[in-house]
């Protein structure tokens, strides 16, 4: 078990240390963009968008929960990326010869995205707070809403890795990257309430784990636990289901792809 | 006596799908030796090499290092060797320190241990200067020592190194072909594939030439050249046009063991030279052949290479230094 977990540690620190040194371009490809939707859109849209259709006193306070959401999404398709690289450049290999368990590579992965996620959540919570909005159910709220962003990342985590582990080349796995987010936001709740979409596209978001993430993400931050609970009571379960078909498709894609 | 075996390789195959990378291959590795796995690219030395470093499993057949299983006993193998990837398997933004500190906590040293080791290994491979420097800062020979270094680390009893040399340049050749003699020197057992025959023949002490996923020879690289019979005179000729007639005129001839058209010319295995050249001579005046040019060697390991696979090894992968 020691063992076992002095794998893990130096495997994640070696995340940890890489990011450190990769600072400018974590700033500008990870915490960035996300600011920018928050920042940008959200104030963009200020007037555009009808607070009777958002049921939010202003844009920018209804975008903050699937800006979170996104964020979770986006750093959890991009979670097994490091990963592919070990693998083209042979590290990854250099790692499974060595008398480890398979499972601590992707756990320090899984503990690493999940950590970072959460500090980046806490950000764009903090950058809207500067915004004014302020979350209706205070800490313990947060704390909620990271919990959801972890079942999330899991999942999306898992896809990302078990992507990694079957493309033939980094530029197949961007391009199935690419496909898939932007897809996924807009068949989702994230900039438009559901009510509010073509019947085609919301039928379709219905289905998109990611809608029902934000649904119970916004009400934490928007009204209080009286519309939250409801909500929050249906992603947990929902999250479980996808989490557990997530890493089973990863799990099989690690045993074929390390034979 | 009977010497130590190390790797014992029985009837092993891996197909990928309908590709049969590696058939049927069977060969043992004695304790304390370079063995050398030879073959052009494609060949399946690789495939071998990740079978014996239990990150394949074979479709049929065993292979064991030091009698453990390296399917069965995977995690036992492991803990007896070291490997040195093909590619540069460096992570850029680690130091060279963190690279072989990240390795002692995945072999399960302690803090000390690690530390000791490491100061070890840096100066072994002249590397303490730059430890502490991220590895996109080195040069392709300084990864090529790191890479060393790291499989180096678990104080392994067999090394395996997976093209050491590949797109090197000379002198970082040399270099990495001294300290594969020197970890001979210290008990270690080396594993290695290669295409380059110079390095099979300088360095190797008995090496497998495998090619289409079979062992077409086996043996040191003298005996294999012993076992070849005969030098080899290789004749150049203007008229190439008329190189079929003389390949003709002058199969089953005396003192004549065979005969192989090349390019320019042919090459002909033969058992005495002093026999064999007044026939060459004679057959070429007879049939108005002119031989712009005649050499005459002992067999090369490119003779041998040539004899059983029927083909010149060809270098298509070498790729340049970073």
């Amino acid at each position: 078990m020691t063992e076992y977990w002095q794998e893990i540690s130096a495997l994640t620190m070696r995340w940890v240390r890489r990011l450190s040194r990769e600072r400018f371009s974590m700033l500008f490809t990870l915490v960035q963009p996300m600011l920018f939707w928050l920042i940008f859109f959200g104030n963009l849209f200020q007037r555009a968008a009808d607070t009777q259709v958002t049921q939010a006193p202003n844009y920018i306070s209804f975008l903050a929960a699937g800006v979170v959401v996104m964020t979770v999404l986006n750093n959890g398709l991009a979670g097994g990326v490091d990963l592919l690289f070990d693998k083209e450049n042979g590290f990854l290999e250099r790692l499974m010869s060595a008398p480890i368990r398979r499972s601590s590579v992707i756990l320090s992965r899984f503990i690493f995205v999940m950590t970072i996620t959460s500090l980046q959540v806490l950000v764009i919570l903090g950058v809207a707070f500067l915004f004014g909005v302020e979350p209706a159910t205070g800490l313990l709220g947060v704390a909620v809403i990271l919990l959801i962003g972890m079942m999330f990342g899991v999942g999306l985590t898992a896809i990302s890795m078990a992507m990694a582990f079957s493309v033939k080349s980094h530029g197949d796995f961007f391009s199935v990257l690419g496909f898939l987010s932007l897809p996924m936001i807009f068949l989702s709740s994230a900039l438009v309430p559901l009510a509010a979409m073509p019947g085609w596209m919301s039928f379709l978001a219905r289905f998109n784990p990611m809608t029902w993430a934000i649904d119970a993400v916004r009400p934490l931050i928007l009204s209080g636990w009286s519309d939250a609970l409801p909500h929050v009571a249906m992603v947990i379960p929902v999250m479980l289901v996808f989490d557990a078909v997530c890493l089973y498709g990863g799990a099989k894609a690690f045993r074929r792809a390390m034979g | 006596m009977e010497r130590a075996v190390a790797i014992e390789v029985n009837r092993l195959s891996k197909a990928y799908g309908a590709h049969q990378a590696v058939s049927d291959l069977s060969f043992h590795v004695y304790a304390g030796e370079i063995f050398g796995l030879l073959g052009p690219n494609g060949a399946g030395k690789s495939t071998t090499l990740r079978i014996l470093i239990t990150l394949l499993h074979p479709t049929s057949g065993t292979a064991s290092v030091f009698g453990h299983d390296t399917v069965r006993e995977a995690d036992t193998v492991r803990r007896l060797i070291g490997y040195v990837p093909q590619e540069r398997a460096i992570d850029r933004f680690l130091t060279g320190r963190e690279h072989l500190q990240l390795l002692s906590a995945l072999y399960h040293l302690t803090k000390e241990e690690a530390a000791k080791r490491i100061d070890e290994l840096l100066k072994l491979v002249d590397l303490e200067a730059q430890a502490d420097r991220p590895a996109k800062t080195y040069s392709g020979g300084m990864k090529r020592k790191l890479d060393i270094a790291c499989g180096l680390l678990p104080d392994p009893k067999v090394l395996f190194l997976d093209e050491p040399t590949l797109g090197l340049d000379v002198q970082s050749r040399l270099r990495i072909w001294e300290y594969v003699r020197m970890l001979k020197a210290r008990g270690l057992t080396v594993v290695m594939t290669t295409n380059y025959l110079d390095e099979a023949d300088q360095l190797c002490d008995r090496l497998a030439i495998i090619d289409g996923g079979r062992i077409k020879a086996l043996g040191s690289p003298t005996e294999l050249k012993v076992a070849l019979g005969g030098d080899i005179v290789s004749l150049t000729i203007k008229e190439t046009d008329r190189i079929a007639g003389m390949e003709a005129g002058l199969a089953n001839q005396p003192a004549i063991k065979t005969v192989r058209a090349t390019r320019n010319g042919l090459d002909i295995r033969v058992e005495s030279p002093e026999k064999a050249l007044p026939i060459i001579l004679e057959t070429a005046n007879r049939l108005g052949c002119g031989i712009e040019f005649i050499e005459y060697h002992r067999p090369r390991l490119d003779d041998v290479f040539i004899a059983h696979t029927g083909r010149r090894i060809t270098d298509t992968a070498e790729q340049p230094v970073e």
